[in-house]
């Protein structure tokens, strides 16, 4: 088996799933200037949600897709309430507040849906009941399933959609320019808090749909698992340059595969030290490396604002 | 058309529109002048919306809309040209020009792009340009292009001659001369006091966020003061 192009392949599929995510921080970090770190937690909440609906439905006899779907929209549909709940009732009366205000409330958030979550679905981890049997497929020397197509396909189409939504549409139009100057898109007509709410909307659903394909792909969720997912979503930010939608795109599929190709390697790099379970510190790595070296990221704003 | 009684307006503490009136009748062109720190901006942006007034009050066309927020009064017809021109740097002319159609979902939509690159040729060869890329003329223009888009009943312009040649500024008076001619009220904010009130046929005064004259605008160019303190004579 080719290590190099199986690493890839694994790193695509979860780049994919942390493209989405980082999104959500993008978008909303594009047009509030605020790091919503409450964010991961939603996609966390999204996989638990999803984790319910399918042990609901499990021996219901749908078919697996139904399952799916339906979880998928179950997910959406919390998800979205809590994102547009949390910007009404937390960050929008700290609009004009010095930034550190919110970024704190962000944090308390954050913590707020974890615990609520705890208590909701308990602390331990919850397991995906037995749902699909995916097939293998064989590539030139690599191994990949047909739900790792499925999910990197979705991921695609929604990114694809998402672009073209925010190029050529009149709410994406709105949303640009309420990221470049509120005061003045207001003056066109545009009631810029629908716009900022309508931002956590499409965050939070794009982040639910990560938070499914992620009970998919591992098969387990946990209470506390949107804070590692939210911070190497948030470094695929940073690293594609935060309030890029395209840059969270290309930053989520580089860190996954930069995640994957290291932890296939760091066996042997190690000398048989360090297993592929320090995986977790390559993507801090590139945090570090990106914020100290080009903290801008590979997309960050090249045009200024001022005109 | 325009009611304008005991405006008053401030940043935090400051008071920068200490109670002033004003009136602007239907199709009139009335200019606001005075010296930096008058408090016109403060005026324009409250008339629009951007700032919320702390007293007084504000009727268009026997309605009340004091204190309404800006994207509810450009669909009530009024438009803001503000200072430095607020042209959204990141979009393209033709997006800038869609932001100011953003209110209208009548098909004459396209006719009016047509009508704005007719009234500024150099902005129809640089339609899928950003408007970051613009010269400070061509983002006036733009700017006024953009708020005629929303079909204003009431133009509010702020500065549109801050910072351009003799020669662009010229070229943005006559357009809105034009734009005058066909029957949109103007409220015209300039430090070119001569230019203004050779185009307007009314003017008023302002000066430390109060109203101190208000008048015809040929009484105006004969006025002693105004021709002392604005007409550099
Ligand atoms: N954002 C702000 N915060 C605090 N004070 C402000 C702010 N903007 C303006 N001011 C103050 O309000 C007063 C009036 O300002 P304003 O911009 O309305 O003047 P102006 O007549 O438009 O001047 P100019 O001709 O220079 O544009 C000034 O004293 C100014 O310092
Ligand atoms: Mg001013």
């Amino acid at each position: 088996m080719d290590i190099f192009l199986q690493q890839i392949v694994n790193g695509l599929v979860l780049g994919s799933i942390y493209a989405l995510v980082a999104l959500g921080y993008t978008m909303v970090y594009g047009i509030l200037g605020l790091i919503n770190f409450a964010h991961g937690d939603i996609v966390m909440v999204a996989a638990l949600v999803a984790l319910t609906v399918v042990q609901l439905l499990s021996g219901s006899g749908l078919p697996p897709a139904v399952v799916i779907a339906a979880a998928m929209g179950a997910a959406m549909l919390v998800c979205i309430v809590i994102g547009v709940t949390v910007e009404r009732v937390a960050y929008r009366p700290l609009r004009r507040a010095p930034r550190l205000a919110p970024l704190i409330t962000a944090i308390g958030v954050s913590i707020l849906i974890q615990y609520s979550a705890a208590l909701v679905w308990g602390k331990q981890y919850i397991s995906l009941p037995e749902l699909l049997q995916p097939t293998s497929i064989a590539f030139g020397g690599a191994q990949f399933t047909d739900l790792q197509v499925y999910i990197f396909l979705l991921a695609a189409a929604v990114m694809a959609g998402l672009l073209w939504f925010i190029k050529s549409s009149r709410i994406g139009r709105a949303m640009r320019a309420t990221e470049q100057n509120p005061d003045i898109a207001g003056l066109m007509g545009v009631d810029t808090n629908r716009i900022i709410a309508f931002t956590f909307v499409l965050g939070s659903a794009i982040g639910a749909i990560a938070g499914v394909m992620v009970v998919l792909y591992y098969g387990l969720g946990h209470y506390f698992m949107g804070f590692m997912l939210g911070l190497k979503a948030f470094t695929a930010a940073v690293l594609g340059g935060i309030g890029n939608v395209a840059g969270a795109m290309l930053g989520g599929l580089l860190l996954g595969v930069i995640e994957s190709l290291a932890a296939g390697y760091i066996g042997d790099l190690s000398g048989g030290v360090l297993g592929s379970n320090y995986r977790d510190i390559f993507a801090f790595l590139v945090l570090i490396f990106v914020l100290v070296l080009r903290p801008s990221g590979l997309m960050g704003q090249r045009i200024s604002d001022r005109a | 058309m325009l009611e304008v009684e005991a405006l008053e307006v401030g940043y935090g503490g400051i008071r920068a529109v200490k109670g002033i009136g004003l009136t602007v009748r239907d199709g009139e062109l009335v200019t606001l002048i005075g010296a930096n720190g008058a408090g016109k901006t403060t005026t324009l942006k409250a008339l629009s919306g951007l700032l919320r007034p702390s007293a007084g009050r504000v009727r268009y066309n026997d309605r009340d809309i004091t204190g309404l927020p800006a994207h509810e009064l450009v669909k009530s017809g009024i438009a803001l040209v503000p200072e430095g021109r607020g042209v959204f740097a990141r979009l393209t002319i033709e997006e800038n020009l869609a932001m100011g159609a953003y209110i209208r979902r009548d098909p004459d939509v396209a006719a009016d792009y047509n009508r704005a690159y007719t009234l500024f040729p150099r902005l129809a060869e640089r339609r899928k340009q950003l408007a970051g890329t613009l010269s400070g003329g061509e983002q006036q223009m733009l700017a006024i292009a953009r708020a005629l888009m929303s079909r204003p009943k009431l133009l509010l312009l702020d500065e549109p001659s801050m910072g351009l040649a003799p020669l662009m500024v010229q070229k943005i008076f006559e357009t809105i001369k034009a734009v005058a001619a066909e029957g949109v009220t103007l409220l015209l904010v300039e430090q070119n006091a001569k230019l203004a009130l050779e185009l307007c046929s009314r003017g008023y005064v302002m000066e430390s966020g109060m109203i101190v004259l208000a008048d015809d605008a040929d009484s105006l160019l004969r006025n002693p003061q105004v021709r002392h303190a604005y007409l550099g004579e």
